[in-house]
């Protein structure tokens, strides 16, 4: 099972999502000008600012060759991560709900929080179980998430709320304490907290395991029922 | 042709950078200002105005989150 990580002009976090991804599986960086995924069987958008972040977070990398084919590659049902950065582009994209807006606070904000599983019958999350907290650090200025109050309702009942902040731990305003949602399909999912930073004791937390985890044992599942 | 667009959060979105602004003006001891918004302005030059609509929404604006306003300037050069 291989995992593929974009690379952007600007991003910062490629190389830790790609060595969380190697803890669990292969993994190989995609450019950002290749139209070709190179047959990988799940996509990481990471984190950073893609083209500068220039008029809006996530808002010229969608249109990028590579993003061209992850938008063909989750219409296909492969399964695609946004982080933080990755989040903005997927949803500007339209390949996630909503959008994200700068902080309530106004502030960058750079800390480790809990977020707590919802649903944990997805790619991202079935090594988990719903209500597992798990500490993940989060950093950034645009992370708060919105949608219009149909669509919240429509997420909470389709079971597309992945994770929550942990009561009074909302870092950035976001509506409903959202930290992580995924499409209908349940195969592309973003989340604004860095689950790559999370891999390795030595950090403070290996929490942020269970999504790499969670999508590679979905890929070797569905290879050994093939 | 000029054109000039104007884009800024929808009614109804908290506008956080627009209450520091209005926080800071009143506290600069401008009195009687309200609903401060806080958003961006392109200006771009084109051959065909009535395609800046369609440029707004697949890039220039993000229509969940934000309204724009299109203003076409005249040639005054001639």
């Amino acid at each position: 099972m291989t995992f593929g990580v974009l690379r952007f002009p600007g991003s910062c976090d490629e190389v830790d999502a790609l060595l969380a991804c190697r803890r669990f599986a292969d993994a190989e960086l995609i450019w950002h000008g290749d139209r070709d995924l190179g047959g990988v069987d799940a996509v990481v958008v990471p984190g950073g600012f893609s083209y500068g972040d220039y008029l809006r977070a996530g808002a010229i990398a969608r249109f990028s060759p590579a993003m061209e084919a992850v938008a063909d590659f989750a219409h296909a049902g492969g399964p695609v991560l946004g982080i933080c950065n990755g989040f903005q582009v997927l949803c500007e994209a339209g390949l996630l709900p909503g959008a994200l807006l700068p902080n309530e606070s106004l502030r960058f904000v750079c800390r480790q929080v809990d977020v707590e599983v919802v649903n944990a019958d997805t790619p991202f999350t079935r090594t988990s179980r719903p209500g597992d907290v798990l500490s993940i650090p989060v950093k950034h200025t645009t992370g708060r998430y919105y949608a219009p109050g149909v669509t919240l309702e429509e997420l909470e009942a389709n079971g597309q709320v992945l994770l929550r902040y942990a009561a009074g731990q909302n870092p950035n305003g976001s509506l409903r304490n959202i930290a992580g949602v995924c499409n209908q399909g349940r195969n592309v999912m973003g989340l604004m907290p860095h689950p790559e930073h999370a891999v390795d004791p030595l950090t403070g937390s290996a929490d942020g395991g269970v999504l790499f985890a969670s999508l590679a044992a979905h890929v070797e599942a569905l290879v050994a029922t093939a | 042709m000029t054109a000039r667009v104007l884009i800024r959060p929808k009614e109804g979105i908290l506008d956080p950078s627009g209450q520091a602004v209005e926080r800071a003006l009143t506290s600069l001891g401008f009195q009687g200002v309200s609903e401060v918004k806080v958003g961006r302005l392109v200006e771009l030059e084109v051959d065909d105005p009535a395609r800046v609509p369609e440029m707004c929404e697949r890039l220039l604006a993000n229509p969940l989150i934000e309204d724009y306003e299109v203003v076409v300037l005249e040639d005054v050069a001639g």
